[in-house]
């Protein structure tokens, strides 16, 4: 299946269904759990002062949830109304806004410590009118300025996303620049595929004022010593594994071959299919040459 | 769930609208007061980005001379607006609140 930002905006997309779908799926929420740790981390919070947060893209308060566990007042942003409306149910802490982020923002200058957003901006990567306001370019630049007045000197955002392409990474990259923000592209995980993710992470201000200078924080990579076990890659086990066998020297069965039929065959029994023809001395066997 | 916290902190961001745009007009609220958990040290911090004028002004003076936190927290972080809707002072634009999420979203000509 496409990406959901390829099928339809955002708004529509996340409906009613979509939207319980969506919190009720507990690899969704794993995953969401995990990288809003990771996203926290990478903001650097001074340990002991709770911060006021800002959620860009909320939606039904997955990510809140864990802002709540950590002792952070936040306030979310949301485009989609149902999504918002099972965070209503599900009774997080946080304020919660109905507002496209490729609008902008209204809040004062300097309000938040800081930002988070989990997999929200590649939705401002589609144009969904042909309104000069609705060009990608323009709605991120609006995106950027504003998120960058609204956060404090000195601050961090940190934003992950699923970006199709580099150019769209550099795209994003080159707009938050030229907003404000210092930072860069943090990739965790470079060398999986399912658990490579890309995070922007932009600085507020160049940090002299701050204790330790804003420098980038370095990406996992699933194999350094210093992060221990648990810093692996899901599913590296799995490929290597995979890697070890075939390596091993079990050979795989050639496809075509009686062997191969009959296997298939065994396998299509055992899934309850229809119809499977029955193995006989005829199966698989090889055809006479004939002119 | 308006907030007076974040009501301080909130600006019209529509097209234009750049000076006396802030703070937002409330009207036909439904107040509702949710116990939350004290925290001075978040107060602490926040202190010095209270808008004190908006703040008195939305609030209406609900004053006594006990314990200043106490009340701030009171005020900042219990008072919730639930319905109702806000006004920009200067382009007029009303975001109306229902179910306790304003709705932010603009116009396409709104759009800055």
């Amino acid at each position: 299946m496409s990406r959901p930002e390829l099928q339809a905006p955002p708004e529509i997309y996340y409906g009613d269904a979509e939207a319980s779908k969506y919190t009720n799926n507990t690899r969704i929420q794993q995953i969401q759990a995990d990288m809003t740790y990771r996203a926290l981390e990478l903001l650097n919070l001074p340990p002991g002062e709770p911060a006021f947060l800002l959620d860009i893209g909320c939606g039904s308060g997955l990510s809140g949830e864990i802002l709540d566990e950590e002792g952070y007042v936040w306030v979310g942003v949301d485009v989609a109304p149902s999504m918002l409306e099972v965070a209503l149910e599900r009774e997080v802490e946080g304020d919660l806004f109905l507002q496209d982020i490729g609008q902008g923002f209204g809040f004062r200058p300097g309000s938040f410590d800081g930002a988070i957003s989990i997999s929200v901006l590649q939705w401002l990567l589609n144009a969904e009118t042909s309104h000069p306001t609705s060009s990608p370019p323009h709605r991120l630049a609006r995106f950027f300025t504003t998120l960058h007045s609204a956060l404090r000197n000195p601050s961090r955002a940190v934003l992950q996303f699923y970006p199709t392409s580099d150019d769209q990474v550099q795209l994003i990259t080159s707009i938050a620049q030229k907003a404000g923000f210092g930072g860069g592209v943090v990739v965790d995980y470079p060398n999986s595929k399912k658990a490579r993710k890309v995070f922007l992470c932009l600085f507020v201000g160049d940090g002299r004022a701050a204790s330790a200078a804003q420098q980038l924080p370095a990406a996992l990579d699933g194999d350094g010593g210093a992060e221990g076990k648990d810093a692996k890659a899901t599913f590296e086990k799995r490929r290597q594994r995979e890697s070890r066998r075939e390596k091993s020297g079990k050979q795989k069965v050639a496809k075509g071959g009686k062997d191969w039929i009959l296997r298939k065959k065994e396998l299509y029994r055992r899934r309850g299919k229809d119809d499977v023809p029955r193995d006989s001395k005829f199966t698989g066997r090889k055809r006479r040459a004939f002119f | 769930m308006v907030r007076l916290i974040t009501h301080n902190l909130l600006a019209c961001h529509a097209k234009g609208c750049t000076t006396n745009n802030y703070p937002l007009k409330f009207s036909n609220v439904k107040l509702a007061l949710r116990e939350a958990d004290f925290n001075p040290d978040f107060l602490r911090g926040f202190l010095p980005r209270i808008e004190w004028d908006a703040l008195v002004q939305a609030s209406r003076e609900r004053c006594s001379t006990t314990d200043l936190l106490k009340q701030l927290h009171h005020v900042l972080l219990e008072t919730h607006i639930d319905e109702g809707s806000m006004t920009c002072p200067n382009c007029g634009h009303v975001y109306p609140i229902s179910n306790g999420i304003p709705n932010m979203l603009l116009a396409e000509h709104e759009i800055g």
